[in-house]
């Protein structure tokens, strides 16, 4: 039986990025996958003849170029096209076209409200400050405030020099700024609803909040951080869909001698005296390791794979009342051609990008009080893409794979397990507010996989089908993220170590909670983090 | 032309507090107010003929002791019964938190009240915590002072001492939501929809909104003859406190002159020089304290040229649209709630049945409109004060949480449903009571505007939300009593900590005034 130096539980891209970074730090790391296939949430799957689907994760911006670069991605396979486009679809038959290019943007404000449009420079260069103090927080290691550490206390140190910099006014704005709700930021600039509809839009994408929320502003920043190949704030498709990014991160993996091992379900975390050994997979079979790192989210991880006993009750507490409710649906199409949309004028661009019809936050609110009393939104907000205009790879000629993130889904439907029927009126619901955009849309559909939570949680293992392994409130990020106290990836069991989502900076597919872990895993074991970039700044 | 050392426009309980003050450390001190009488939301009304309303405010439960001590309350609010508050039901039982926020609890089962009492040491320890900040000035940035330096050593003496566990948990509930907090300690839905409303209440957030439980840390830094949490009702009802406030304000030397408007404050070269009134009087000072809504005081009273693009832009984005209305009943006889003993009828009645129905009853206000099944506050003021009613018959008063101050139809046409929806719910709890009534007058946030001078019929003159705290109360650059305006300072609810009865923002801005710190 060989002994790994490190055993990883699940494969999914922070499970990857983990993996690669150990591996190449000189480790010998195996990856073990409960399905077929790597990637998690980071995948594409062929699920009618001849389409490629992205059938969870969709776009790739927010993903770490840093760590692309570390881990050699692009020469694995990787390569993302920049997308151009996008347009929020009024009642009325018009919409508001996205621009990538700042002027070009306020040139679609203007022809709102020309007061918006004045407005948005001053929105844009806001943000961007707060943009400053934030990107270089995600990829280190959230302080302990009450670990009395050298470390953290050097490092709450470094944070407060960096918010020292700040004028007061910018300090008290950024405390403002992280505990605002989305819909009065906005108020305190613009005054059109479909403005600050398209605005808000990325606000609310996998929270189990609405943009009246207090503390949904922060991910306005996101907007701003995304990048693809050093430019700032563009969003861009994985050629070949999201599975690409994983893909290559296994190709990576593999080419430094890293072992992946698919469809192993792995029962238990072994321990001996307090302290990791392996694991044992549902056949049987143990793989002993020195230490043991899981991809999976920070229940499943403490509530099924580890012992009770093992963990002290006041974390076990904490964990069983993490919360991580699953808050969106997917709906993913196969396309016999590409749909119409006669609100947009011939020839334009937004068809290319991120298309919505929640023209306002009171809609989108409104479709987050259906999610609170337990009912998928009676009028979703639709977040949706047809990749394949940009992307030949994923669909014949001619026709065209659309993927629909649609919030919200509750995890329950009014307390009760989802049932086949719940699924499809939940997307007709969807299918029926597109084609009130798209005549002829219906007669498109091909193929279409409708997923809810109780699909997300079934094929990709995150709990209650909550995409970031846990909600993005103040009690849960930073030094709270997972359980307060253990928020730097290690865990109460000596040598098992967590690196999903469910640990800082949480989130999407951004690599950066698999970076840190790894991070933290090397500095424990005294090896060097010399090949791990830092955060570069925001200009 | 008339000159003082110092001007205070605004007549509330802060503003009475402020002058006091400023008059007892030998200034020539003149009070201004509006309408006819001081006292603001402390002022008592006639509702209906031969029924009056004490005043805006239930009870007493934030009286800072420094103030009470100068207004002559200090004995009387350490020798006062506590009063006990009361989550209704309109099906069973109801739940009865006794002593300083539910020491004792009856109608709950053992379990239960156990499980409560532990999250109120949480709360009350985390409270205390807070409190330190509450009562002295907000640090300025660049001017952080020894004595800032203290409070925060002290607070963080203060979470340590209770062990690392208690410290991180600090930092992990602060910025929680009320709902979730409740989930994590209660399972009885009547404490839970209890906690659930006094944490949203005059606040416009929901329960399960994010920040929500800063609302119930607020409630639980308040006290009452030194015991946190507690409320209790000053002997002779809270009619007494505009006289007592009024009275001390007098002994001190204030000149107070009523039914007087100012309708600008003199500024030369970004100092203060005084006030103009109304009838175009002119009254000089070196100071004036403005004791009302900083919007008010800021885009009504003050030159924008004084002030600057940039601030004025953040006061007007000050949120203070308020979203309580106000119900008073004169009926000809006290009502009876549902499973209430007659001592009980004496407490706070809170009509919140679960966290659902309060977040139910938060939704609609987000879009403009109202619930058909609202939340609220109940008291029966006539029992502590019949002098507000005639013999035998008794008023009663709700605070009705969720009343948006604009509704889509306008509230000319909404009034009369939103008053039956209240009265329906009431009929539920108290049988009968639709039959005792004789008159009834309901305040919607719009008329407690009008009535009261405070914008947006906020009774905290803007929102008591994360954002608008602190630091940022209730712009930057004037969170610290001080304004852009040399010698103008800010001395209403709208300022550090916030709005109820506490007079912290009138002291803290005298004692800012009296240190001699132009900051």
């Amino acid at each position: 039986m060989k002994r790994y130096d490190v055993v990883m539980i699940g494969g999914g891209h922070n499970g990857l990025v983990a993996a690669c970074y150990l591996q190449r730090a000189g480790l010998d790391v195996v990856v073990l996958e409960k399905n077929d296939w790597v990637g998690g949430a980071a995948t594409s799957r062929e699920l009618t003849p001849g389409f490629t689907y992205s059938n969870c994760s969709y776009v790739c911006s927010l993903f770490r170029p840093e760590i692309m670069r570390d881990l050699e991605l692009p020469k694995h396979g990787l390569q993302v096209i920049a997308y151009e486009g996008g347009a929020v679809f009024t009642r009325d038959g018009d919409y508001l076209a996205s621009y990538r290019d700042h002027d070009s943007h306020r040139r679609e404000f203007a022809r709102w409200s020309k007061r918006d449009a004045e407005a948005y420079d001053r929105y844009a260069r806001d943000v961007t400050k707060q943009c400053r103090f934030i990107q270089p927080l995600l990829m280190r290691t959230a302080p302990d405030p009450f670990s009395f550490r050298l470390r953290d206390i050097s490092e709450l140190i470094h944070l407060a020099k960096k918010f020292g910099g700040f004028t007061p006014w910018e300090m008290a704005e950024t405390l403002r700024f992280w505990t605002m709700s989305i819909s009065d930021f906005l108020d305190e600039y613009f005054e059109t609803d479909v403005v600050k509809a398209y605005l808000a839009l990325s606000g609310i994408i996998g929270t189990a909040l609405g943009p009246m929320s207090p503390g949904t502003a922060y991910v306005l920043l996101h907007h701003y951080m995304g990048e693809v190949d050093g430019s700032v704030g563009a969003w861009g498709y994985a050629r070949g869909g999201m599975g690409a990014i994983s893909k290559a991160l296994a190709a990576s993996f593999q080419s430094w001698g890293g072992t992946i091992r698919t469809g192993v379900d792995v029962e238990k975390v072994l321990t001996k005296n307090g302290e990791a050994t392996g694991v044992v997979l549902s056949g049987g079979e143990e793989i002993p390791g020195k230490l043991v790192v899981s991809n999976a989210d920070v229940k499943r991880t403490f509530l099924k794979l580890v012992d009770e006993q093992d963990l002290p009750e006041t974390f076990v507490r904490r964990v069983k009342h993490f919360k991580m409710r699953g808050s969106s649906g997917k709906l993913n199409i196969a396309l016999d051609s590409l749909p119409e949309f006669p609100a947009l004028p011939a020839g334009s661009s937004s068809i290319r990008g991120d298309m919505h019809f929640t023209d306002s936050i009171e809609r989108m609110e409104r479709a987050y009080d259906d999610w609170k009393a337990g009912r998928w939104s009676a009028d979703p907000f639709v977040d949706m893409m047809i990749p394949t205009q940009l992307d030949p790879t994923m669909a014949p000629p001619g026709k065209h794979f659309m993927s629909c993130f649609v919030q919200y889904c509750p995890p329950k439907v009014e307390g009760r397990d989802w049932t086949d029927a719940d699924r499809d009126a939940f997307a007709e619901t969807v299918v029926s507010q597109i084609a009130g955009y798209s005549p002829g849309f219906r007669e498109k559909i091909v193929h279409m996989e409708v997923r809810t939570p109780r699909e997300i949680e079934a094929e990709v293992g995150l709990t209650e089908g909550n995409i970031f392994q846990g909600e993005l409130t103040f009690d849960q990020l930073l030094f709270n993220r997972p359980v307060p106290g253990y928020a730097q990836y290690r865990s109460p069991v000596k040598g098992l170590y967590l690196c999903g989502s469910s640990t800082h900076p949480g989130g999407g597919v951004m690599g950066a909670p698999g970076r840190n872990a790894a991070a933290e895993i090397l500095r424990d074991l005294r090896l060097g983090t010399q090949h791990m970039s830092p955060a570069h700044d925001v200009v | 032309m008339t000159s003082f050392d110092a001007i205070v426009i605004g007549g509330g309980h802060n503003g009475l507090t402020a002058a006091t003050l400023l008059a007892k450390s030998g200034r020539k001190v003149l009070l201004l107010e509006a309408v006819d009488a001081v006292g603001g939301a402390l002022r008592g009304y006639e509702f209906h003929p031969g029924f009056r309303a004490g005043g805006l405010v239930h009870m007493l439960n934030r009286l800072n002791p420094e103030v009470a001590k100068l207004i002559g309350f200090g004995g009387a609010l350490a020798g006062a019964a506590m009063l006990p508050t009361v989550a209704l039901s309109a099906i069973g039982a109801p739940a009865v938190l006794r002593g300083a926020y539910g020491e004792r609890i009856d109608g709950v089962t053992a379990a239960e009240a156990a499980c409560f009492s532990e999250l109120r040491e949480k709360l009350l320890f985390q409270a205390g915590i807070l409190k330190r900040f509450l009562k002295r000035r907000p640090p300025r940035i660049g001017g952080i002072t020894a004595g800032d330096m203290a409070t925060f050593a002290s607070a963080g003496m203060g979470l340590i001492r209770n062990g690392r566990e208690e410290a991180r948990d600090f930092l992990r509930m602060l910025l929680m939501n009320v709902a979730d907090v409740a989930d994590e300690y209660l399972t009885d839905d009547r404490l839970k929809g209890l906690v659930a409303f006094d944490a949203t209440l005059g606040i416009h957030l929901g329960p399960r909104s994010p920040t929500s439980l800063l609302g119930l840390y607020y409630r639980l830094t308040g006290e009452a003859g030194g015991a946190a949490g507690a409320q209790f009702m000053p002997g002779g009802g809270m009619g007494v406190l505009a006289a007592a406030f009024e009275k001390t304000a007098v002994s001190a030397g204030v000149t107070i002159r009523t039914g007087t408007t100012v309708t600008r404050i003199l500024a030369d070269r970004g100092m203060t020089t005084g006030v103009v009134l109304a009838d175009g009087e002119e009254i000089s000072a070196p100071i004036v304290v403005s004791a009302i809504h900083p919007q008010t005081t800021f885009l009504n009273l003050v030159d924008a040229a004084e002030l600057g693009t940039g601030f004025l832009r953040a006061v007007k984005n000050i949120r203070s649209k308020g979203n309580v209305a106000r119900l008073d009943l004169a009926l000809d006889r006290p009502p009876e709630f549902k499973g209430l003993s007659s001592a009980d009828h004496r407490g706070r009645l809170v009509i919140g049945r679960s966290i659902d129905h309060v977040e139910n009853a938060f939704n609609p206000a987000k879009y403009g409109e109202f619930s058909e099944d609202p939340v609220m506050e109940i008291t029966i003021p006539s029992l502590a004060d019949p002098s507000l009613a005639p013999n035998g018959a008794a008023t009663l008063s709700a605070l009705v949480q969720f009343a948006p101050y604009q509704i889509r139809e306008g509230w000319k046409a909404g009034k009369p449903r939103f008053q039956r929806n209240v009265l329906d719910v009431l009929e539920r709890h108290a049988p009968g009571i639709g039959k005792s009534i004789l008159g009834v007058s309901l305040m919607t946030p719009q008329d407690i505007e009008t009535r009261y001078h405070m914008p947006g019929g906020h009774w905290h003159h803007g929102e008591l939300q994360a954002d608008q705290l602190f630091i940022s109360r209730p712009v930057n650059d004037a969170a610290g009593y001080s304004t852009p305006l040399t010698g103008l300072y800010l001395a209403s609810a709208g300022s550090h900590p916030g709005g109820g009865i506490s007079g912290l923002p009138g002291l803290l801005a005298a004692r800012h005034i009296l240190s001699g710190d132009r900051r």
